[in-house]
């Protein structure tokens, strides 16, 4: 093959792998693109503060489905974050071989299974005993997802605090579990809020596992043993529903839900990357 | 600062008025005069007897005998890997944090063998400070104060805290630098000072001994320099144990030096006589710097 | 001070009682107990989950047993349930997903990897882990009333008239289908290659390339001859990863694909998905066998992705020697 040859097409292909890299990122300025621009001007104040209007009728918001989102991931955290982070301290800092290895393989065998399937659980565990939905239901699903994100991140952030730290504290006679909790926790502490962050934004996005256990509500939903709206449930239904006004407000909600998803991964991850080392000299 | 002339025969720095020793004058009391006093005739602090240590095959320390006496700096000197870094650790147990290790023999500290006493109590009693500074990502004061917290020392109670930081602080040269800025941040000190932050830390639970490894390798000229006119200072108070492969800081600061090789303890003398006149032509060789 | 005798303070007394030992050893032994036991219950839900499938499915395995696999009649009413339409919607729409985001995703991985300067990577590698943060539903939703009617009007038409001669491309083109919810899926599992690919080509060591230019080959050549090469093991851990989440994809899949439990060989049709047929019927099943036949398709679905999901790990651990393949 000619020299020429191979550098034109040397020249094509890098030029073309620039190309898949600016067409897969303006994937993401289309979408924030257009969600603004036919949901933009139906984000208002009504949206946030009104109930849904009954079936056919326009107008109403989403309160309650927001709140619904609200409560959900309250639930989630609570069951999630618990287990994710004592289960990661014990990986990081108190197991052998075997029962880490154990417990690794299965939040990532946790994390690999789609989220209906997730929801699938959640309903063979806490809906068919009591024959009805919950908000309970969907809290567990969601934090059952929540769990494998926690527990590797806690690991893995504990992991990274230096050794020298931990036999510092145990020279000056600090018992295990002393060095754990003054020391090492809170020195892991930064990247493991922003790990349990960016699950929680990772569940609020959840549509799926809810659709069968939280299931959904027109009205506000009280306590936590009955069903309630969230809003990406609300985006589904609303979407797919024959109405114009509620495609209208399910562009809204969605760039709400976007907005409140992107923000909170970009703030974190740039927290995450600025937080420098604390190694100052 | 008496001392006898055997002693003195290294290069010592003489230590002017302006230097860190002078802050430090004013708030301790002047030596005993232990001038008289060789160093075999002061009480042993530790005793370590036959004492092989294994990493799981490999055996990296092969029956080492010598003993640290009270009120003096010893030191253990060799070249890279020759197992003084490993002894060190095994006076306070460190070494039980890393898998697969075995130690046998005995340790005794003041008669009794440091194996059979709960391990985070000696630890109280002797003290480490690492090669490279490991303040704890908390304030100047809560690093001095963490020993004092966890140990539920006396001290530890509301009003005498800050008193005993002082203090831990003014021992280890650090005070007047930092009086004013407890609160700030450990890291925002400067390399050489977060290593007399980690001596003040180590201090501030009144340890009979204290063991530094290669305290100063981390460090520039000036801080190394401070730091060795802390620990002439210090083992007025305290038992020091130091691993050094700086064989003119040993010469300087130590009264003993024991010299290892591989694993296996080669010389160990009262400083004066080892560097002068070693017994062993393995330690001639490495103090006239034919390898290291 | 430290000069007083040492017996006293063995014996633990200037310095607080022996309890406070027998406190911190017991404090440890409890630390080490309670977060063992969150740790194993982790384990638990996992094994709960496999159990809760299976035996929530055992009616469906025992009324139809292998036959669910080829059966093609989805019908509650009569009680007939066989799984292929599913299985054949989940498959064709996730090859498609996969033929159209891989080379598009190892493409912008190169050029992440190798060719941009490391600013320009990392911002744009930012805002790619950004993409793969976007909720399944919000790209449901541009499909559906942006992608659609794209489809419908402009693009089907258009491959009918060029391609129209294939069995693929015959039919009406009604803007839904397993075409359309291929493209989603290609949208959606693209990060993900590029991410994962992105890590793997990082992890070539610097003299492979550097040993095909000092040959004298292009950037590409040295690129795509010696670097790729390398790193294959972990860009197939990185598509069977890819494949995976596409398969259990739900939302954005449910939305476009026509929800029409067909079997077609054009790709206009509609179809129905796994994930699809479960968000639909699930709230609304009646009576055991209908939601036991539902259970066996999730159970599919698992066995699916959890088999993936090991091989996708074994491949990425082989090449960057680490244990994780999913970026939190």
């Amino acid at each position: 093959m000619s020299l020429l040859w191979r550098k034109s097409v040397n020249i094509v292909m890098l030029s073309l792998t620039g190309l898949c890299a600016l067409v897969a990122v303006s994937v993401l300025f289309f979408i924030l693109g257009y969600l603004v621009y036919h949901g933009g001007r139906d984000v208002n104040w009504d949206f946030f503060t009104k109930l849904p209007k009954p079936v056919g009728e326009t107008g109403g918001g989403m309160a309650n489905a927001i709140v619904g989102s609200g409560k959900l991931l309250f639930l989630a955290a609570l069951f999630g974050i618990p287990v994710g982070l004592l289960g990661g301290v014990y990986l990081a800092e108190f197991g052998g071989h075997a029962v880490p290895f154990v417990v690794r393989y299965t939040a990532d065998l946790l994390n690999g299974v789609p989220s209906i399937v997730i929801g699938i659980f959640a309903y063979a565990l806490v809906v068919m005993p009591v024959h009805h939905f919950s908000t309970l239901a969907g809290g567990f699903a969601l934090g059952v997802m929540m769990i494998p994100i926690v527990l590797r991140s806690t690991e893995e952030f504990l992991h990274a605090v230096p050794r020298s730290m931990r036999e510092g504290a145990m020279a000056l006679g600090a018992s295990k579990w002393r060095t754990i909790s003054s020391v090492v926790l809170p020195a892991a502490s930064r990247g493991i809020m922003t790990a349990a962050l960016l699950a929680l934004a990772r569940v609020a996005g959840e549509t799926a596992p809810l659709l069968f256990t939280a299931f959904g509500n027109r009205f506000w939903s009280p306590g936590w043993n009955q069903p309630i709206a969230s809003l990406p449930v609300m985006i589904y239904t609303y979407a797919v529903g024959p109405y114009e006004d509620w495609h209208q407000q399910a562009w809204a909600a969605g760039l709400v839900l976007l907005g409140l998803v992107l923000v909170t991964n970009i703030v974190v991850r740039t927290l995450l990357s600025r937080g420098a080392s604390p190694q100052r000299s | 600062m008496a001392q006898t002339s055997a002693k003195h025969a290294y290069n010592r720095p003489e230590s002017s008025e302006n230097s860190v020793v002078g802050s430090m004058e004013t708030v301790l009391k002047p030596p005993t005069p232990s001038g008289s006093q060789t160093v075999l005739e002061s009480p042993l602090r530790m005793q370590i007897r036959n004492v092989d240590f294994y990493y799981g095959k490999l055996h990296a320390l092969h029956s080492i005998s010598l003993q640290v006496t009270a009120n003096r700096v010893t030191a253990l000197i060799g070249p890279s890997g020759c197992g003084k870094s490993t002894l060190i650790r095994t006076f306070n147990r460190m070494h039980e944090t890393v898998r697969g290790t075995r130690i046998v023999g005995e340790i005794l500290l003041d008669g009794e063998d440091i194996f059979a006493q709960d391990v985070t109590s000696l630890r109280r009693r002797i003290g480490m400070v690492f090669q490279r500074p490991n303040p704890f990502p908390k304030s100047i004061f809560e690093n001095v104060a963490y020993g004092l917290r966890i140990n539920g020392l006396p001290a530890a109670s509301h009003g005498h805290l800050s008193d005993a930081v002082e203090h831990s602080l003014r021992r280890a040269a650090l005070w007047d630098e930092v009086k004013d800025q407890l609160h700030k941040s450990a890291y925002a000190l400067s390399g050489g000072q977060q290593q007399r932050l980690c001596i003040a830390r180590a201090l501030a639970v009144d340890p009979e001994v204290l063991l530094l490894d290669e305290p100063c390798s981390a460090l520039d000229p000036v801080n190394t320099a401070k730091i060795e006119e802390l620990l002439f200072h210090l083992k007025q108070n305290c038992t020091l144990v130091i691993v050094t492969h700086n064989m003119q800081q040993a010469a300087r600061v130590s009264d003993t030096t024991a010299f290892l090789l591989n694993g296996e303890l080669i010389e160990f003398r009262p400083t004066p006589q080892l560097f002068t006149t070693p017994s062993d032509p393995r330690t001639e060789a490495y103090i006239t710097g034919r390898f290291g | 001070m430290a000069t007083a005798p040492s017996t006293a303070a063995a014996a633990g007394l200037p310095w607080g009682p022996r309890a406070l030992i027998r406190r911190a050893r017991s404090a440890d032994e409890i630390a080490r107990l309670v977060t063992l036991f969150f740790a194993l219950v982790v384990v638990l839900i996992a094994v709960l989950l496999v159990y809760q499938l299976w035996t929530n499915s055992a009616q469906a395995r025992h009324s139809f047993g292998l036959s669910f696999f080829w059966n093609t009649t989805w019908d509650p009413v009569a009680g007939q349930f066989g799984a292929l339409t599913f299985v054949y919607g989940t498959l064709v729409t996730s090859a498609l997903g996969l033929l159209i985001a891989v080379p598009i995703g190892l493409g912008a991985a190169i050029f992440l990897a190798e060719l941009a300067p490391r600013r320009l990577s990392d911002n744009l590698t930012f805002l790619i882990d950004l993409l793969a943060a976007v909720p399944s539903v919000i790209y449901g939703l541009l499909g559906v009333f942006i992608l659609v009617p794209l489809m419908r009007t402009e693009i089907q038409p258009a491959l009918k008239r060029i391609l129209g001669f294939t069995p693929l491309f015959q039919g009406p083109a009604y803007g839904i289908g397993l075409l359309t919810a291929g493209l989603v899926l290609a949208v959606m599992i693209v990060p993900f290659i590029i991410s994962v690919s992105r890590e793997v080509l990082l992890a070539v060591p610097g003299d492979q390339r550097e040993a095909a230019l000092a040959l004298g080959a292009t950037r590409w050549e040295a690129t795509w001859r010696a670097v790729v090469p390398y790193a294959r093991t972990g860009i197939m851990g990185s598509i069977f990863l890819a494949l995976a989440r596409a398969l259990g994809e739900t939302m954005a899949v449910t939305m476009v694909i026509g929800n029409n439990p067909r079997i077609s060989a054009s790709l206009f049709s509609p179809g129905y998905s796994i994930a699809a047929v479960l968000a639909n019927e699930f709230s609304e099943a009646t009576g055991n066998l209908y939601l036991s036949a539902l259970v066996e398709l999730g159970l599919v679905l698992f066995l699916l992705t959890f088999v993936l999901n090991g091989l996708a790990r074994l491949l990425i651990v082989l090449t960057t020697g680490r244990g994780t393949a999913e970026r939190t």
